[in-house]
């Protein structure tokens, strides 16, 4: 249970950084390529500026990385000797074609500022861009693997390798991969809208603020609408693949066809039923987990008990995450609408100052339906996660638990707070650009 | 096939500790050798676009194990829990501290964040030696791969001596390193702490192999195949090279000699462990060994592969960054908020 805590904690932790990475790497990369092209050098201020903060994160989202490469082996042994035939090579591949690549390159793009030329210092950009963006289609392929396992044989009392192009090309992979670097752009636009109405609001540096927010306008819209299509394909893929993952996500309980969503509705905290349920859509459910109104949606009075998932929490997360998706769908056509007057709608720039945390709130529900959901199975059908613990002394856990929260905590706080100081600080002027 | 990653494994050890080996050195010595907050500025850029890459041979290391023997990853990582996360939270705040300590401008923060520096660099470099001389002779692992000892099993005296070891060869090529990279009054200081630290480091070199003598089974390799012998006899030519080349200001000569240590050390151990990946001291029945902790021949395969492919490639753009940053760090530089 504390290895499951501790792992929680320091996953939800890197994912606080990694996702600003995956979207502002690419921000970054549009803006120096603007540099380089144009010669503007307002382009070379925003770079920087919102290079910086990058970079404050980008260091979190590595060291933070690291802890979790370890934390199979420390505290998950059983599950990476039994797994590691196929897992483990997934994360080996993904250190030395990607992190190997954004790791040194970024050290390389701090210090180049003025010895590159623009466009070298561009494309350094793009390198580290797709270097994040590969090194999250491996982790999320070996994510899918334990969602959905496939191409392995059962031999000598572990998962083996059978197919590796199946493992790597999974259906499940695509969409896991396409739906989490969304979500992550999502964040990244978010950020950077929410930073420039801060200075909006205070009419500093209207035009460079007003850029800023317009590119990251367009790049959070394209990606919200997106993520509403494609967070349907992706239930879609859960309900064939994790049926009682899919029936805790709506606190869907008795199997039936034309099964309905509620609009409201509350599981009993302790399992066995909703305590509220009104207004039902009849079919909604069959109809957007199986493309058919009539489809036979199993519910969880037809899973044993001790093979369903935590419901509450399960359903919680999901609900928020779809709701927020909405949210931003709103937010971004509104912003599409107010685009080319920004500092006439204080209230707009009010809303999207508030709104920096909500894509961070969503994502990370979308990580706790997609991992809470999993539950009891560590890799579905094959191995509980009860199974897949170290025979590592209960005391040693504690204490390095204990550690891990108040060492994140205070690193956290550092992290975040330096972030809003150099955010709020403003970009530079120009002669020291 | 078990063999060929059995040796890839070694090496990958053996860049990581050459590379990140003067990073953690350097950081150790740095409030020592620094007198002035611009000599910590050269020192923190002496570091600043290499570390991360570096710490990623680690990673890489650490994956490998996962990919290619997962059972001696699963036993290892267990079995060493404390050790390794103090190793991590050493490493988690350094990079933190390299990262942020240009970032904020009060004095009683950048005085924090030296002190991370400083504890997030000695503390891996003495563990790792801790952690490698234990796996060297053997830690207390029964059939079922469970661990059977405590933290304290760890701390022999020759488990310290390996950590003792690593950490003054450390120091000596993080010193090396700045010699290289700083100019002034500040490579003298660093040309002397290197001179300073060569005899000791020198007289626990030898404590050591002949402590392996009496500790471990590594020698039993080399006697059955005399030919090996040039391993360690290479890291001890390297040895006296180094400090003939410091002597003559060659710092660049200096420290590929010592590079030449770093990795023959390690691969003196590694070759010595073979068959073993980690030795049971126990019984020899439940040691992990490659054969028995190896991935299915179809991994192995596939990780071969992208290993020959990537690996030169990311030493081709890393020597390129060496070769890119290979100057002094300039006043110039640091007045200039290069890197921000």
């Amino acid at each position: 249970m504390l290895s499951r805590l501790q792992f929680a904690a320091a996953t939800f932790f890197h994912f606080l950084f990694v996702p600003l990475t995956l979207g502002l790497s690419i921000l970054l990369a549009i803006m120096e390529t603007r540099w380089a092209v144009s010669g503007n050098q307002e382009f070379k201020r925003m770079a920087r500026f919102w290079g910086k903060i990058f970079v404050i994160n980008f260091a979190l989202g590595v060291v933070t990385g690291i802890t979790l490469e370890f934390q199979f082996g420390t505290n998950w042994a059983r599950y990476s000797a039994y797994v590691g035939d196929i897992f483990g090579s997934l994360l080996a591949i993904e250190a030395t074609i990607a992190f190997f690549l954004e790791s040194t390159f970024i050290g390389v793009w701090i210090f180049t500022w003025n010895r590159l030329s623009p466009r070298a210092h561009a494309f350094v950009m793009w390198l580290i861009a797709a270097a994040t963006n590969i090194s999250a289609y491996w982790i999320l392929s070996a994510n899918a693997w334990m969602q959905h396992p496939v191409g392995y044989v059962l031999r000598n009392g572990r998962a083996e390798l059978d197919d590796f192009l199946a493992i790597i090309t999974q259906r499940f992979a695509v969409v896991e991969f396409m739906h989490t670097v969304s979500g992550a752009y999502i964040v990244a636009g978010f950020v950077v809208m929410g930073v420039s109405a801060y200075h909006l609001l205070k009419k500093r540096e209207v035009e460079f603020f007003t850029r800023s927010f317009r590119m990251a306008l367009i790049f959070a819209l394209i990606f919200s609408l997106f993520e509403v299509v494609q967070g349907h394909l992706n239930g879609g893929e859960v309900a064939k693949a994790q049926p009682s993952k899919l029936a805790a996500m709506e606190s869907h309980w008795k199997t039936q066809k034309r099964a309905p969503i509620y609009l409201f509705a509350m599981p009993r905290p302790d399992g066995g039923g909703n305590l509220i349920e009104i207004l039902p859509i009849p079919g909604a459910l069959s109809l957007l987990a199986f493309h058919d109104p009539n489809a036979e949606v199993k519910g969880l009075n037809d899973f044993k008990p001790e093979d369903r998932p935590p419901v509450l929490l399960t359903f919680g997360a999901f609900k928020i995450m779809v709701g927020l998706g909405f949210l931003f769908v709103l937010l971004t056509v509104w912003g599409l609408f107010v685009r080319n007057r920004l500092t006439d709608n204080p209230r707009y720039l009010r809303f999207m100052l508030l709104a920096i945390p909500l894509p961070y709130i969503a994502i990370e529900a979308g990580w706790m339906v997609a991992e809470v959901g999993r539950q009891p199975w560590l890799v579905w059908g094959l191995m509980r996660t009860a199974q897949g613990v170290s025979p590592v002394d209960a005391h040693q856990v504690a204490v390095s638990f204990i550690a891990f929260i108040v060492f994140y905590g205070l690193l956290g706080i550092t992290a975040f707070w330096l972030m809003a100081r150099y955010a709020k600080r403003g970009p530079e002027p120009l002669a020291a650009a | 096939m078990e063999t060929i990653w059995f040796l890839l494994w070694g090496l990958l050890w053996a860049i990581y500790f050459v590379l990140d080996g003067f990073d953690l050195g350097l950081g150790t010595i740095s409030p020592f050798v620094t007198k002035s907050e611009e000599d910590k500025k050269v020192v923190y850029q002496a570091m600043g676009p290499f570390w991360d890459g570096n710490e990623v041979w680690l990673i890489t290391a650490g994956g490998v194990t996962f990919a290619a023997f997962p059972k001696a990853y699963a036993v290892l990582f267990s079995a060493l829990y404390s050790p390794l996360m103090f190793i991590l939270f050493a490493l988690i705040i350094r990079g933190v501290a390299l990262e942020y300590r240009g970032k904020m401008e009060g004095r009683g923060w950048r005085e924090a964040w030296d002190l991370c520096l400083f504890l997030g660099s000695l503390v891996p470099a003495l563990l790792f030696g801790v952690a490698f001389a234990n796996i060297f002779r053997g830690i207390p692992i029964d059939a079922e791969g469970v661990y059977r000892g405590t933290l304290f099993t760890l701390l022999n005296p020759y488990g310290l001596l390996g950590g003792l070891l690593f950490l003054c060869l450390f120091c000596y090529h993080g010193a090396l390193w700045l010699g290289i990279k700083a100019g002034g009054e500040l490579r003298s200081r660093a040309q002397k702490y290197a001179r300073a630290l060569w005899p000791p480091l020198l007289v626990l070199a030898v404590l050591f192999l002949v402590a392996t003598w009496f500790s471990t089974n590594l020698y039993a390799n080399y006697l059955e195949n005399p030919a090996l012998f040039i391993i360690p006899l290479l890291a001890v030519l390297g040895l006296l090279a180094t400090r003939w080349f410091l002597q003559a200001g060659a710092m660049w000569k200096a420290w590929a000699c010592n590079a030449v240590v770093v990795a023959g050390a390690t691969l003196f151990g590694v070759v010595g462990l073979y068959p073993n990946l980690l030795p049971s001291s126990l019984s020899p029945a439940a040691s992990l060994t490659v054969t028995n902790a190896a991935s299915s021949p179809l991994t192995l395969k596939i990780m071969l592969g992208v290993a020959l492919v990537m690996v030169p490639i990311v030493l081709a753009y890393q020597v390129w960054v060496y070769y890119y940053f290979r100057h002094q760090v300039k006043p110039e530089d640091l007045a200039y908020d290069e890197g921000y």
